[in-house]
C-alpha cells in the first residue's frame, strides 16, 4: 500500500487498527468461531462511519470527524472478522465520476495514472484493482459503484435499493443511495453481499426481505435466460470500441443458451434531468447538517451567526458539491417545486414504469455500464454536463430502485470497459449467477495492470 | 367604528412517551444539558430516523377525542431552515398529509356553548434549546429537547375574543391530559402557544391581515399578548395604519408585542417528503385499539357528573377539568355516607384552596379520597361541626393524622349533651345582663353574640343547633 500511494487510493490507513483486527481474526480462526470472510482485508469507502477511526467523505468540512459510532455495514463486516486496511478516497460528499472531487486530490487509474478511475468510489477500485485489497465497500447513488468497476476493469454490485443498510453511511441522496461492493470477480461479491446485505431497524428504508445465500446460484445454468438489450443503450453516445465489447460479451452469454432481445426503455433519456433534480434536492437538504456548530470544519474568522454558517460552508464544500447544493435549493423553492421536484418524481415514476415493462420481456437486461472507457484527469472538469453524461446507463437504475451488477467485458487499448446487468428487485442472485458464468469463460476479470501483480 | 377580533391557535403539545419520535432516547425534562442526545438527535453524518409509534398512537387518541379523520397514510417532510438548536438544519414534520384532518373542540364561552374548528394536527419534532445566559456573549446548545415528539393541533380563526382564546385552550388542555398524551406542564414547556390575530370591521366577511404572537407559556400571558395585539391593531387601523403580516414576541415585563419577523425575510422551508422516512401507515387494528384505550372524555363526564350525581355546571365543571380531580370526587362519594354536593364542596373549595396555594397537584396531596370520606362522614354522624372539620382538614393535610385520629388525640368530639349545653349557656347569660336586654329590646340579631360566647366557651365543639335552640328557648321565656 505504501508503495502504491501515488494511487492515492486512500484517505485513511491506520496500520495499528487493521493489525489489532488481524489479530482478532487470527483468534477467530484459531478457535473456530471464524465465519467465510475472517481475515479477509477489505477496504472502506471513507463514506461509511468507522468509529474511532476519520470518516471524511472526500471532504474539508468532515476533515476532523472521528465517529462515536460504526456503520451498520462496517459492525456486520467487523463481525465477520474481516480486516479493514484503510478508509478509501471518493468523491466529495459521493458527488462526482471521476474522483476528482476530492478534498484529498484525485485517484489515478491504475492502468493509466494519467487517468481518473471514474468515480464516486474510485478509491475503492482503484485500491481493488491495483489488488491493495481484496475487496472494497463502495456507495452508489447514480453509478458510484458500477462506473468506477467498469472503469478499472473490476466487478461491481449496486444491489437493491433498502437492501444493504444505509445507517452510518453519509447521506448524498436519500432515496437513490445504496450501498455496495468492489471485488475482484462475481463470486466475491457474492460472498461480501451475503456479510452486509440485510434488514437493520435503524434504516426506516431498509427491507424486511429474507436474504439468500448469494453464493449456492453462482453455477446454476442460464440456459434460456432472455437478456433484453435497450436500444437507448446502443444508440447515440456510445463509443464504438466500447460498443464492440458488450457485443463481443453478450456473444459469451449467447454460447451458455442466452436469448438477446430488443427492448425499449422510452424515458431513458430522461434519466440525467430527473436525476439532477432528485439528487441534488435531497442532497441540499442532507448538506444541511454541515454547519460548523456541532463537529466537522468550522471557519476560524467569523463576524455572527449566519456569517459563521457562511463562512464555514463557503470554506468546507467544493465547487462540485456547492453547485449541487444550489441546484437543489433552487429545485425545492417555493414557486419552482412543482416544476422542478414534482415534475422529476413523476419522471422516476415513468422511468421506473419502463423497466416494469421491460422485465414483463426479459429476464435481465444488459447494456454497456458506461458510454466510453476512462478519460484523462481534468478532461472534463471544466464541463459538468459532459461528466454527468459519463452516468448515462447507470442512474436509471438508481432511480427505479434495481439492482445492478458491472462486470469487466474486456479491453480497448489497455483500458477495460464494463458490462452492465439489471435485473428485477432483490434479483442479486440471478445476477451474480450470470457474471460468474461469464466469469468462467473469460479472463477479463484476471487481469492486473502492470507494477501491481 | 365597532371591530370584531379573529383569532386561530396554533398548539404544541409535546407528546408523552419515553423515548423521543425518531430515536431511542429518553425524553425526561431536565436532565444536564446534552445528556439526554444520541447519534441521532444531534445529528451525525449517517444517521437515520425510525418512528416512535407510540406517538403515532397519541396523535391518533387525540384525533379520535376531537372526531377527526385519521388519516390512515400520512407522510412526513422535511422543512429546512438553518439554526443552531436544530442539529439536521431541517425539521421532520408533517406537511401535505398529516395524520390528523378536521374535527372540533367546543367551548364555553360563558353566554352558552361555541364549536372551535380544528384544521390539523400534525407530527413533528421538537429543536433543543439555545442558552443566552452565562456563556460570556457565547451561545450555548441543549440537545436534550431535540427528536420530543410534538403534535401541532391547528385551529380555525373561529375565537372572537382573547376569553375565547383561553376558554379553548383551557379545553385543549384539560383533554390532552385526559388522554394522557401530554402532562400539559406549562412551565416546562410541554404546552405551548401561538396565536394568530387579526381585527375586521364587525359585519366584513373577509379576514383581516394577521400577525402571529410566538411560543408563549401561561394562559395569562396569552391573554395579555391577545389583548394588547388586538388593541394596536385596531389602534393602527384607526390611524390610517395597515397591520403588516409578521411574527411577533410578546414582553410580558412590559406587556407588550413587538416584532420578531416580517414576511419578507420570512423563510422558504423547501418542504419536501423525507426520503429517509416511507408514508406511515396505520392500520384499522391500530386504530381501533387507539380507540380502546380513549378515556371518558371531560365532556361526558360533566355531563355525567350533573346527571348522576345531580351537581350543578358549575361544580361539574370544576370537577372535570383534571382527571385526577374527577376520579378522586368520585373515590370519596363512594366511600362516604355524605351527599355529592358535600362532596364536591369539599374538593372544589377546600382541597382546592390548599392546592393552590402550596402550587399542588391533587395527586400529590396527603389527603386520599379515603380520609376526606371519614372527615364527611363524622360531620355528617355529628362527632364534629363543620367548623371544626375544616381545622381537621387542615390537620390531615399538615400530615398529622386522619380524621378519626384527630378527632380522638385533640377531643375534637362535639357536645350534644344537653345538660353539658345547658350550663354553659346559662352560664354565658349570666354574664351578660346587658345583651339580654338588648335582645329582649328587639335586637335580635343580638343571638349571634351569645352563640360566639357558647362557642368560645367549648372550643367550638357545641353543637351550633342545639346551641341555637337553647339560646332562644331561655332568653324568649324571660327567666
Amino acid at each position: 500500500m505504501e508503495r502504491h500511494r501515488a494511487l492515492n487510493a486512500f484517505i485513511t490507513v491506520d496500520p495499528e487498527f487493521s493489525l489489532n483486527q488481524a489479530r482478532a481474526a487470527d483468534e477467530m480462526l484459531k478457535n473456530g468461531g471464524s465465519r467465510p470472510l475472517t481475515g479477509i482485508p477489505i477496504a472502506h469507502k471513507d463514506i461509511f462511519c468507522t468509529k474511532g477511526v476519520l470518516t471524511t467523505c472526500g471532504s474539508k468540512i468532515l476533515s476532523n470527524f472521528v465517529p462515536p459510532y460504526d456503520a451498520t455495514l462496517i459492525k456486520r463486516c467487523y463481525e465477520e472478522g474481516m480486516v479493514t486496511l484503510g478508509k478509501t478516497n471518493m468523491d466529495e460528499f459521493a458527488m462526482g465520476s471521476s474522483n476528482e472531487t476530492s478534498y484529498f486530490g484525485p485517484v489515478r487509474n491504475p492502468w493509466d495514472q494519467v487517468r481518473v478511475p471514474g468515480g464516486s468510489s474510485g478509491g475503492s477500485a482503484a485500491a481493488v484493482t491495483a489488488r491493495l485489497c481484496a475487496a472494497a465497500t463502495g456507495t452508489d447513488t447514480g453509478g458510484s459503484i458500477r462506473q468506477p468497476a467498469a472503469l478499472c476493469g473490476i466487478t461491481g454490485l449496486k444491489p437493491t435499493y433498502g437492501r444493504v443498510s444505509r445507517y452510518g453511511m453519509v447521506a448524498f441522496a436519500s432515496s437513490l443511495d445504496q450501498g455496495g461492493v468492489l471485488t475482484q470477480s462475481a463470486e466475491d461479491a457474492a460472498l461480501l453481499l451475503n456479510v452486509i446485505a440485510g434488514f437493520d431497524p435503524m434504516d426506516s428504508t431498509s427491507v424486511e426481505e429474507p436474504v439468500p445465500d448469494y453464493g449456492s446460484e453462482l453455477k446454476d445454468d442460464i440456459d434460456g435466460l432472455k437478456i433484453g438489450l435497450p436500444k437507448q443503450y446502443f444508440g447515440e453516445g456510445l463509443s464504438q470500441e466500447v460498443g464492440v465489447l458488450v457485443r463481443d460479451a453478450l456473444r459469451v452469454l449467447e454460447n451458455h443458451g442466452a436469448f438477446l432481445i430488443d427492448i425499449d426503455l422510452p424515458n431513458s433519456e430522461l434519466c440525467v434531468p430527473c436525476y439532477y433534480v432528485i439528487a441534488p434536492s435531497e442532497a441540499s437538504s442532507n448538506l444541511s447538517r454541515f454547519d460548523g456548530v456541532r463537529y466537522g470544519y468550522r471557519s476560524e474568522d467569523y463576524e455572527d451567526l449566519v456569517d459563521m454558517y457562511m463562512r464555514t460552508r463557503a470554506e468546507g464544500f467544493g465547487d462540485e458539491v456547492k453547485r449541487r447544493i444550489m441546484i437543489g435549493t433552487y429545485a425545492l423553492s417555493a414557486g419552482y417545486y412543482d416544476a422542478y421536484y414534482l415534475k422529476a418524481q413523476k419522471l422516476r415514476r415513468l422511468i421506473t414504469q419502463d423497466f416494469e415493462r421491460a422485465f414483463e420481456l426479459c429476464d435481465v437486461i444488459a447494456g454497456p455500464t458506461t458510454p466510453t472507457a476512462a478519460f484523462e484527469i481534468g478532461a472534463k472538469t471544466a464541463d459538468p454536463i459532459s461528466m454527468y453524461l459519463n452516468d448515462i446507463y447507470t442512474i436509471s437504475v438508481n432511480l427505479s430502485g434495481l439492482p445492478a451488477l458491472s462486470v469487466p467485458a474486456g479491453f480497448t487499448g489497455d483500458l477495460p470497459a464494463g458490462l452492465q446487468l439489471i435485473g428485477p428487485y432483490f434479483s442479486e442472485s440471478r445476477l451474480l449467477n450470470i457474471g460468474h458464468r461469464f466469469q468462467m469463460d473469460t479472463e477479463w476479470h484476471r487481469r492486473i495492470p502492470g507494477g501491481f501483480e | 367604528m365597532a371591530w370584531e377580533t379573529v383569532i386561530g391557535l396554533e398548539v404544541h403539545v409535546q407528546l408523552s412517551t419515553n423515548s423521543k419520535i425518531f430515536s431511542g432516547a429518553s425524553t425526561s425534562y431536565g436532565a444536564k444539558p446534552n445528556t439526554q442526545a444520541c447519534e441521532v438527535d444531534i445529528a451525525l453524518p449517517g444517521v437515520l430516523p425510525v418512528m416512535n409509534k407510540e406517538a403515532a398512537r397519541k396523535a391518533v387518541k387525540f384525533g379520535l377525542s376531537v372526531e377527526s379523520e385519521i388519516n390512515q397514510r400520512s407522510v412526513f417532510a422535511r422543512k429546512n431552515y438553518f439554526y443552531p438548536d436544530l442539529p439536521k438544519g431541517y425539521q421532520i414534520s408533517q406537511y401535505e398529509l398529516p395524520i390528523v384532518v378536521g374535527g372540533h373542540l367546543t367551548i364555553d364561552t360563558g353566554s352558552g356553548e361555541k364549536r372551535i374548528g380544528i384544521t390539523r394536527a400534525h407530527l413533528e419534532e421538537d429543536a433543543g434549546k439555545s442558552l443566552h445566559e452565562d456563556f460570556h456573549g457565547m451561545t450555548g446548545i441543549d440537545l436534550n429537547r431535540a427528536g420530543t415528539p410534538l403534535l401541532e393541533i391547528v385551529s380555525e380563526p373561529d375565537m372572537r375574543s382573547p376569553a375565547e382564546a383561553i376558554a379553548y385552550l383551557r379545553k385543549l388542555h384539560t383533554l390532552v391530559r385526559y388522554l394522557e398524551i401530554c402532562d400539559g406542564n406549562m412551565q416546562e414547556g410541554s404546552f405551548r402557544c401561538d396565536a394568530n390575530v387579526s381585527v375586521r370591521p364587525q359585519g366584513e366577511t373577509e379576514l383581516g391581515t394577521r400577525t402571529e404572537l410566538k411560543n408563549i407559556n401561561s394562559f395569562k400571558f396569552i391573554e395579555k399578548a391577545i389583548e394588547f395585539e388586538v388593541e394596536r391593531q385596531i389602534d393602527l387601523i384607526e390611524d390610517g395604519g395597515t397591520v403588516v403580516q409578521e411574527t411577533r414576541l410578546y414582553d410580558p415585563s412590559r406587556n407588550e408585542t413587538r416584532p420578531m419577523r416580517t414576511k419578507e425575510d420570512a423563510h422558504d422551508y423547501r418542504y419536501f417528503p423525507d426520503p429517509d422516512l416511507p408514508p406511515m401507515e396505520l392500520d384499522d387494528q391500530f386504530i381501533d385499539s387507539a380507540r380502546q384505550q380513549l378515556p371518558e372524555l371531560p365532556d361526558t363526564k360533566r355531563h355525567r357528573f350533573m346527571e348522576q350525581h345531580g351537581l350543578g355546571p358549575a361544580d361539574a365543571y370544576q370537577l372535570t377539568s383534571d382527571k385526577a380531580t374527577a376520579d378522586f370526587f368520585e373515590a370519596v362519594l363512594e366511600q362516604t355516607r355524605g351527599d355529592a354536593k358535600t362532596v364536591a364542596n369539599w374538593v372544589n373549595s377546600e382541597l382546592a384552596g390548599y392546592l393552590n396555594e402550596a402550587n399542588m397537584v391533587i395527586e400529590s396531596a396527603r389527603i386520599d379520597p379515603g380520609m376526606l370520606a371519614e372527615l364527611i362522614d363524622r360531620i355528617e354522624d355529628g362527632t364534629i361541626s363543620g367548623k371544626i372539620a375544616k381545622d381537621v382538614f387542615r390537620s390531615m393535610w399538615n400530615g398529622e393524622g386522619t380524621a378519626d385520629e384527630l378527632i380522638e388525640t385533640k377531643a375534637l368530639r362535639q357536645i350534644t349533651d344537653s345538660g353539658e349545653l345547658e350550663k354553659v349557656v346559662d352560664d354565658v347569660l349570666s354574664r351578660s345582663r346587658e345583651q339580654i336586654e338588648q335582645y329582649r329590646g328587639g335586637q335580635t340579631k343580638v343571638l349571634g353574640y351569645f352563640v360566639g360566647q357558647v362557642m368560645k366557651a367549648t372550643q367550638g365543639k357545641a353543637n351550633p343547633q342545639q346551641v341555637n335552640e337553647l339560646l332562644k328557648q331561655k332568653l324568649e321565656s324571660g327567666d
